[in-house]
């Protein structure tokens, strides 16, 4: 029987039937829901969300260590965070095998920038598997912790968003029990002291060129002969794309195994064929390669190295196909996301918006919508742990330039204080920032659909655990005061907002209220309205950003399926004209 | 045989997985190969977002580029509009009568288009119905997303799919009533 399944689901599939037994990741779009779907399996496995990408990784490379088949996962991005122990796990090599999945996002669908993370299976010196729909997903995942224990390394498994979250047909296996050698002690390979990298440097260099001749041989690696004038290689979801683009009798190597590339089998089937099409998304990662080799081919000069692609682009990219379309005559206007009604970083993102003196250094999250109109709130998003540091530089260059009339805010969420957000925020205390840091608390990891954290009191495999407090930590750095308001109450926002920026001692803020989208709490919601009357159609309410009221015959009007009375409108109103109905 | 492609387009949180779920789940018991692709994350706050079903003997990608759909349900007006490049010229479109604001429409500062569902009708096969309307007649206005999938069933022939079987299959028990009644009439409004 068959299962639709998406790439995501059937990667966690593939771990409990490789007989992985130990998984730690940080959610980000598109990798989170390998790890939802973990706990499926938590009578064979066991799996956790870890503070940070570079923390999943470690946890998970020390299983490794530790005998047993271990997997982290994490978007493009969150491979940047967990880049240090990546490289020198590749030094040291495994005992366990050990997968690494990097989730890439061509279009940026759900991210900062579209990285193109196969170089960082070149630039580690690993392995890079590449799936490039469901069924692989699962299969594929076997392979690799074959790979990474037959040549002692650790495997790049990299997904893109519609490998990630596309749903296909999906066949299943019974599980197999990886075999564990009991633990010993092991100085040589496990401890990368200077004299002992030296030594593994050249290791791995012999085990990425057994690689390379394997590469050749691998059947993750498929020659599809067909006709002889056109040949694809390609790899990925960009193989769906150009199956669906050629003509039927184009011939395909298609590439599971990307890193080391099978060059000899690379050169066969360039010998096989008059024109050579490399096909793939981003980068020009295999045809630079190619090229290199010698063996002529075409590819980004056609098909872009910007954005996701598609058939219907690479049918008029590579055969001039434009495809027929019809053009309606009206054009749509944009529809940004935003802060859901109800939202709790609404009251704190209002309460800062007015002030041209504040210069809020943002982070990445929900809150990253605070920087939308008409709120228009935040000066900058970089990364995770950003809103601390990045705010810490602008406010020590604003002081050193003698702009002492503008006032810094550093803004985090809660999930990204554990994640990166502690570092900035000692780094404020020991550097003497005159930053105030902001705690945006909403008790859950919102963006990535409402994953767990350190704060939240539970585990991922559903256990309670401890809730570390945010207040606590700070006051432990030597923040002296610590202003924690309901971001619901615009008035005990702002006075937050105030004694934080006026303290002359470290002070900090944090904007406590859960997120409305949290199943297993009891939100005090309600419905507010508008008295049509009173109404003096000012549009201050507008001013909130809330997608649950608009301007209707000049008055306001407030969307009854979408409110959630948080009354953060009826507190602007200056005829109070908003009330909440009271059930 | 050639491969089929519907195209969702809606505003998050409107229940357009839920009805591509449905019409994947009678798509495969027909014996089709099915690829489904949405996207989470960001988008999901109120933004933008399509959802693609790609269904065939033998299917590849998993999504379509422009000129490629056979069939667009457009969960809100001016979503249609905004996709629409996106549909075969002889393709079908089921439209939602039904308008969301964006935040930049509340705001006031741009204007929602005028005649969004005049200018699809223009081009396109189009059937046009209020779901909101008659999901909130039926009791429940969150049952609009089988409202539109019954439209769908009445506006494509999809083959001998028992569809009210695969809704059966596919939402929760204590839903099974109201969506098999808004499937009904979404198929009503299609068919009269």
């Amino acid at each position: 029987m068959k299962h639709l399944m998406s790439g995501n689901e059937a990667i966690a599939r593939g771990a409990y039937e490789a007989g992985v037994k130990i998984c730690s990741a940080y959610p980000g779009t598109p990798s989170t829901e390998i790890f939802e779907n973990l706990p499926l399996y938590k009578d064979s496995l066991y799996c956790e969300w870890a503070p940070n990408e570079k923390v999943a990784t470690e946890v998970a490379y020390g299983a490794s260590i530790g005998g047993v088949r271990s997997l982290c996962a994490m978007k493009h991005v969150g491979l940047n965070v967990a880049a240090d122990p990546v490289f020198t796990a590749a030094y040291n090599g495994v005992t366990g095998g050990f997968v690494i999945v990097t989730a890439d996002d061509p279009s940026m669908h759900s991210s900062q920038n579209e990285q193109d993370n196969r170089y960082y299976a070149k630039a580690a010196k690993i392995a890079l598997i590449e799936p490039s729909d469901s069924q692989e997903c699962l299969d594929f995942m076997k392979y690799a912790y074959e790979i990474s224990e037959k040549f002692d390394m650790p495997v790049l498994y990299r997904t893109t968003t519609r490998v990630s979250h596309s749903k296909s047909l999906v066949e299943f296996h019974e599980r197999v029990e990886h075999e564990t050698a009991p633990y010993v002690r092991n100085v040589r390979k496990n401890v990368s002291t200077p004299a002992n990298a030296y030594a593994n440097h050249r290791k791995v260099e012999e085990h990425m060129a057994e690689l390379q001749k394997y590469s050749n041989v691998c059947p993750l690696n498929v020659m599809e002969l067909k006709g002889s004038k056109m040949g694809v290689i390609t790899a990925s979801i960009a193989y769906e794309y150009a199956k669906d683009a050629f003509p039927e009798d184009t011939s395909f190597l298609k590439l599971g195994l990307t890193w080391p590339l099978p060059m000899d089998l690379i050169r066969e089937f360039a010998s096989k064929v008059e024109k050579l099409y490399i096909v793939e998304e981003l980068e020009p990662f295999m045809e630079t390669e190619i090229k290199a080799a010698g063996i002529q081919c075409v590819g980004k000069e056609l098909t872009g190295n910007m954005y996701e692609l598609n058939p219907q682009l690479l049918k008029e990219r590579i055969f001039g196909q434009a495809p027929e379309t019809v053009d309606v005559g009206v054009q749509a206007v944009s529809r940004p996301p935003a802060l859901c009604p109800g939202c709790p970083h609404r009251g704190f993102f209002y309460t800062v918006s007015g002030n041209k003196n504040y210069v809020v250094a943002g982070d990445i999250g929900c809150y990253t919508l605070g920087a939308a109109p008409p709120l228009s709130a935040v000066d900058s998003c970089v990364c995770m742990g950003g809103g601390f540091s990045v705010g810490m530089g602008i406010s020590k260059a604003l002081e050193i330039t003698g702009q002492t009339q503008k006032k810094v805010l550093g803004v985090v969420g809660d999930s990204t204080f554990f994640h990166s957000g502690m570092t900035g925020a000692a780094e404020i205390i020991y550097n003497k920032g005159s930053i105030v840091p902001v705690v945006l608390d909403n008790s859950i990891t919102g963006m990535t659909g409402h994953q767990d954290n350190p704060g939240s009191g539970y585990t991922l495999q559903g256990d309670i655990a401890e809730s570390i407090k945010i207040e606590d930590v700070l006051k432990a750095y030597g923040y002296k005061n610590i202003y924690i308001a309901d971001p619901w109450d615009l008035k005990a926002m702002k006075e937050a907002v105030n004694n934080a920026l006026n303290s002359p001692e470290p002070s900090a803020v944090i904007s406590r209220r859960p997120c409305l989208l949290i199943k297993r709490i009891k939100h005090d919601t309600g419905l507010c309205v508008v008295d049509r009357d009173k109404c003096i159609g000012c549009k201050k309410c507008i001013g909130v950003g809330c997608p649950a009221l608009m301007m209707k015959d000049g008055k306001s009007s407030i969307d009854p399926n979408q409110c959630v009375g948080c009354t953060v409108c009826a507190q602007v109103c200056p005829v109070k004209a908003i009330s909440r109905k009271e059930n | 045989m050639n491969t089929k492609s519907a195209l969702l387009v809606g505003v998050g949180g409107q229940g357009a997985i839920l009805t591509a779920k449905i019409l994947v789940n009678g798509l495969m018991r027909a014996g089709y190969d099915v690829k489904m692709s949405e996207v989470h994350g960001m988008s999901q706050r109120g933004g933008s977002v399509s959802t693609q079903v790609h269904w065939g003997e033998k299917v590849y990608s998993p999504v379509i580029g422009k000129g490629a759909a056979d069939l667009m349900v457009a969960f809100e007006r001016m979503e249609a509009v905004r996709y629409a490049d996106f549909l075969k010229p002889d393709g079908i479109a089921v439209i939602n009568d039904y308008a969301i604001p964006s935040s930049t429409i509340a705001a006031g500062l741009v204007e929602y288009p005028d005649g969004c569902l005049e200018a699809m009708q223009s081009k396109f096969k189009c059937h046009s119905l209020n779901a909101a309307e008659i999901a909130m007649e039926l009791g429940n206005s969150k049952c609009m997303n089988v409202v539109l999938f019954g439209a769908m069933t009445a506006a494509l022939n999809f083959g001998d799919i028992d569809w009210e079987d695969v809704i059966k299959e596919t939402v929760p028990e204590k839903f099974l009533e109201l969506n098999l009644r808004a499937y009904e009439a979404g198929r009503k409004a299609v068919l009269g």
